[in-house]
Formats: C-alpha cells, structure tokens, sequence
C-alpha cells in the first residue's frame, strides 16, 4: 500500500531512541533513555531546568555524541554513523532552536531561502514561491527584508520556524517553542503546530516546560528528571499518573521530589505531600505557574483549524494506544477509551489485540500481527521510508 | 555538596592532566585536516571568499602600512648605525632590504593576520556559535567548515601573501627615507647594495612564510571561534586564546622555516 499523506508521498518516520547515555565528562546528564516517537505524532518532552532536554534534542540530531545507545532513524544509528551519512539524514530533519537561530547577516527571506538554495537546484523563482508560502503560513507576511536583529523574539521564532519547514521535513523538532512568547502568541504557535501536523504528516518533538501546551497539544508526554527518563508514554498516561514526579510537574506546585536545585530529602517530601493532602490535594491546590492546572483532568487535545484535513496521525494513534491498553492502570485505561472510536473500542474489548504488556508503554514497533478490519489495521503496519521515498 | 562529590576544585580536578594540552594540539590538528579534506568539496563558496577576503583585507591594510613604516625606519637606523660601526656603510641598503624581506615583512604580515583578520574571524565565528547559528547550519546539512571555515583560511592566506609584498615595499621605502633623507646616507649607494646581498628567493621565502602564517592564524582562529561556549564570554576568551596560540604557533614556525631556509637556499656570494 502507498503511505498517504502530504500528496500521496511522505509520512513522518519513527524516531527509535534505545539505551541512551550522555555525560559531559565526569558529570552524567541523562543515561539509559528508551523511547520511540511514532511517526507522524505529536510528542513532547517535559523536564525541570537542567535536566539535558535540549541536549536530547542535540543528540537526536547528531550536534552531540551520546556515549551509549542508539538513535534510528530509517534504519541509520545516528550515533553512530559516518559524517557524511550524517549530514543526508539531518535533511530529514527541521529543528526550531530556541532563539530562532537565524543567521544574523542575512535578511528573512535569506534567512527562510538558504536550505533551498543550497540543498536544491529550484530557480530563484520558485524559492521566492516556496518562501512566500512558508512566511505566510507562520504569519510573517511583509517582513521579508527585515534582518533577525530588528524584529521581535516571537517574529524571530516564527522565522525559524519557516526555515525549518522549507525543505519538507519528517522530523521537527522544537526547542522550547513558547519561551519568552506572551500565552496569546503560545496559543497560536500550539494551534500552527498542530495545523502543521495535520498537513504535512510530520512526526513532532517539543521540549517545553509549559503545561499547558503539554496538557493540549501532543499524543504522547515523557518526563525527563534525575538523570532519567521518568515516564514516556500517551499524554492520558502521564496526564492521570500517580507518579509523585510527573504530578508535581504537571501540577506546577512546590510540593514533591522536585526541589529548587537539588533533589530533596525523602522526609521533606513526605511532609509536604501530607500538608498538600491535607488542604484537598491537586484539585484544590488551584492554578499553578505555565498553564499547569489542578488535578488529574484529561483535557480535550486541540484539534486542526476548520478547513484543513485531519490528522493521519490521530487515527493511528488510535489504534496504537488501543492495543496498549491492558498495560495501564484503570485511570489511564478509562482517559483513554473516552478518547477511542466505538469500533477500535469494541476490537479491543474482543480480544483482537495481542497484548503489549511487557513491552512496556514506552515503546512502540508496527504490530507485526496487524488485523485488517475494514482496511484500517493497515495504516499499523507503515512501509519504512526506503530510498524511493 | 556537588564540589564534595567531584572533589576539590584546583589541580587535581581533572581538569589539568597531562595529556591535556596534547589532546587539544590533536584536536587542532584534526581541525585543519578536516579544513584540508572540505577544501576540494563542491560547490566552492566563491561569494563568501570575496566577501571574507575583502573583510580581512580591509581591517588588515592600513594597520599593516602604519606599523611597516616605522618598523623599516628602526631596522634601517640600527642598521645604519651598526654597518657605520663596522665600517661597512656601502652594505646598510643590503642589510636592511635583507631584514625587511626575509623576517620582518612576514612577521608583521602575521602579526596583523592574527591580531586584526584573526580576531575578527573568530569573534564573529563564536558569535555564532552561541546564537546556534552554526547548530542550525549543520542540522539544515550543510558543513560549517566547508561553508564558513574554508572561504576564510584561504581568504586569510590570499592577504597575507598580498599584505607580505605590502610591507616589504613599505618597509624598504620607509627605510630608504630614514637612512638617506634623515641620516644622510648617499641615495645611489644605498640603492646600488639593494642587491649586494639580497636574492629573488628572499623574497619567494618571505611569500612562503606569510602564506603559511595566514593558514595557521585562519585555522586557530576559526577553531577556536567554532568552539566558543559559556556565552558572550566564551567568545572573549575564544578571541583571546586565538591570539595568544596563533602567536605561539607563528614564531616557532617562523624558526623552523627559516631553519630550513638556510639550508636549502646558499646565502649569496659564497
């Protein structure tokens, strides 16, 4: 079957992150890092000041070298493969930095042209097209001869954003895409983003620390803290966790293992956890700082504008976290069958799926032993990106 | 605590082992092969080694003529004192055209590669760097060395061999000026020795010797740029740093090449 999306040609690829360890020196940043990001989702990755998450995002595209484990990519070990391997891969890739990382001697519209004019051989005047499509679709229509350092940061990053989206990507990655941006601005950055997803069928990475883009945006959430990775799973997951980590930073509250610094100490996050308990709990405690809000609520994920397609990736989602679903615990079980079609609901309770349990949440592989119900189990088992993509 | 965990700091951190400075010699070294390797690669970026060739030039000439100037006056008045001493004042013309020629035109010539070209590559290199501009030019797949670092190194050693005629003229004439018009030499002698001992190889070492001292303050300069951390600091000490070892680097070369001068070119008149 021809993968769909964007055109009939492409669709996002899956990022397969195994055993990953990264020290700078003698100082550990991160070890041990399992996950995979499903091709053509929405995953963010959460985790207090300091714990390496942009590293991560260095690591996945090459910039840093992790000491242990892989990272593959239509099966290429980025870790591990020759420079020049490398650099082809990285085209497969747009990465957002946190300041826009845009090249200060040169105009936008330069700025947003560059991938093009190196990596094709399009005529100028098909750049100027592609260039114009891009900046109206981040929204910067007119400002195509300011230069980085005369506009705003949020102008800055959705420049950056634009030149990441030039040369179709099947990976973005974005490095803190709401910092220094007013909620407004966050708002309609998270909506682009999931509007992008609907369209090109990307797979996302976002490393943030607003709650409340974690809360809406993506498919999937993993916690980043001590050293390891807490938690990588379906939002619902980590949403309704009873994890004392994730909740304390989904929660956005003083109280748990989190400290200002450092880690604190086991009888302190006792007592905290009693006091909070005492006043009511999460539910209680309010609203915190970065859209965190009380409780364990699953809000509604944002879905495209009106007008666009849907998101591929939301369906096969579906039938993913379907098949996961004896692994949870019955919290997250109940988040995510309210998120399920009847159909994919009713397979389930069947029996048709072989259970994941084992494998663990954090992974995810095409089911080899995809069921073809009305043509949809199909969509589980994606043909790999091979060179005739 | 961390400080307890990783012991104390000073000496015996870590940060000062002995092989140290031969890891970062070998750091620098495989930086210029990759320059070397990416030097061939298509497609070569014509437009970034006029600019950058025009940028180093520009901060390099007139610095460059100011010093030359009063750099050829001092050879020729201690010269001039010294043949006068010796007895040998028909040769003073020869003794400065020499001095000029063969040590002082590309000693300066590097000194202002790597003080005034050098600095302002690596600045503006570590600029980057900390603004993710170099980040981003490589995960977009393209080579920051052969984009950025190669237009430079060969835009640097362009000027210096450019500069190294600059200041050989300049620093003759401001000799000639200083030794005729104020010490009162006779104009058609001292002219007349210019070749007396003086050889056309003088001039190609003198060439040889800029060229490679415009290679070596381009590629520590870059090196040290696209290795700036820590923010606006970082890049400060990354120019300072580039300076002091491209300094280091130039003189111990500038021995070994004039060793070797000596024994492949036989001085004249033996």
């Amino acid at each position: 079957m021809q993968p769909e999306g964007r055109g009939g040609t492409v669709v996002g690829v899956a990022v397969e992150v195994e055993g990953l360890t990264k020290s700078f020196g003698s100082q550990n940043i991160w070890s041990d890092v399992t996950l995979t990001l499903p091709p053509g989702e929405i995953s963010v990755l959460l985790g207090p000041s300091g714990t390496g998450k942009s590293v991560f995002l260095k690591s996945l595209v090459g910039l840093l070298k992790p000491e242990k484990g892989s990272i593959v990519i239509n099966d290429t070990d980025i870790v591990r493969t020759s420079e020049h391997r490398l650099y082809e891969v990285r085209k497969l890739f747009g990465v957002l930095f946190q300041d826009g990382a845009l090249f200060g001697s040169m105009n936008l519209f330069d700025n947003i042209a560059f991938p093009l004019r190196e990596h094709t051989k399009k005529s100028e005047s098909e750049i100027r097209g592609i260039v114009l499509e891009k900046m109206d679709m981040v929204g910067l229509q007119g400002a195509e001869g300011k230069l980085p350092g005369e506009i705003s940061g949020g102008m800055r990053k959705r420049a950056g954003l634009a030149r990441a989206l030039v040369l179709d990507p099947e990976i973005i990655l974005f490095d803190e895409p709401d910092s220094g941006l007013d909620p407004v601005r966050v708002a309609y950055l998270n909506q682009l983003i999931v509007d992008l997803n609907a369209q090109i069928d990307a797979t996302f990475l976002i490393v943030t620390h607003d709650i409340g883009t974690a809360r809406t945006v993506p498919d999937n959430l993993g916690l980043l803290f001590r050293r390891n990775l807490v938690m990588f799973g379906p939002r619902e997951q980590l949403l309704t966790s009873q994890e004392p980590v994730v909740r304390q930073f989904l929660n956005g509250r003083r109280e748990g293992p989190i400290g200002m610094s450092e880690e604190k100490d086991v009888a302190q996050v006792e007592a905290e956890m009693a006091a909070l308990e005492a006043r009511g709990g999460d539910a209680h405690n309010g609203i915190g700082p970065k859209g965190a809000s009380g409780g364990d609520a699953v809000p509604p994920q944002l879905t495209p504008t009106e007008g666009l397609p849907e998101r591929k990736a939301e369906r096969r989602r579906q039938e993913r976290v379907a098949r996961m679903l004896d692994d949870f615990d019955e919290q997250t079980q109940a988040a995510i069958r309210r998120s399920l079609p009847e159909d994919l609901l009713a397979h389930a309770d069947a029996g048709a799926f072989a259970s994941t349990r084992g494998t663990g949440g954090r992974h995810w592989a095409p089911e080899p032993d995809a069921v073809g119900v009305d043509g949809w189990a199909r969509t589980t088992t994606l043909p790999r990106q091979g060179e005739d993509g | 605590m961390t400080a307890g965990k990783r012991g104390a700091p000073g000496l015996f951190d870590g940060k000062f082992s002995p092989t140290r400075p031969l890891a970062a010699s070998g750091h620098l070294f495989a930086f210029a092969l990759d320059v070397t390797k990416a030097l061939p690669r298509r497609p070569f970026q014509l437009r970034e080694f006029i600019q950058q060739t025009w940028f180093i030039a520009s901060v390099t000439i007139l610095p460059t003529a100011l010093v030359s100037i009063p750099f050829g006056a001092v050879i020729a008045l201690q010269l001039g004192s010294l043949s006068r001493q010796l007895g040998a004042q028909s040769f003073s013309g020869s003794a400065a055209v020499l001095a000029v020629v063969r040590e002082a035109s590309p000693i300066v010539t590097a000194l202002l590669i790597a003080g005034a070209g050098g600095s302002a590559i690596c600045a503006d290199l570590g600029a980057r760097k900390i603004r993710d501009e170099i980040d981003a030019m490589e995960v977009l797949g393209i080579s920051p060395i052969q984009r950025l670092v190669v237009p430079r190194v060969l835009g640097a050693m362009l000027v210096a061999v450019l500069l190294n005629g600059l200041v050989s003229v300049v620093g003759v004439a401001g000799g000639y000026f200083f030794n005729v018009i104020l010490q009162g030499g006779t104009p058609g002698a001292y002219l007349a020795s210019f070749s007396a001992l003086a050889q056309v190889e003088d001039f190609w070492s003198g060439e040889i010797k800029a060229l490679i001292f415009g290679l070596i303050a381009a590629v520590v300069a870059s090196y040290k740029g696209l290795r700036a951390g820590g923010g606006p600091k970082g890049v400060g000490d990354a120019v300072n740093q580039s300076v002091v070892i491209t300094f280091l680097l130039l003189f111990a070369v500038n021995f070994v090449l004039t060793a070797i001068y000596f024994q492949l070119v036989p001085p004249k008149g033996q």
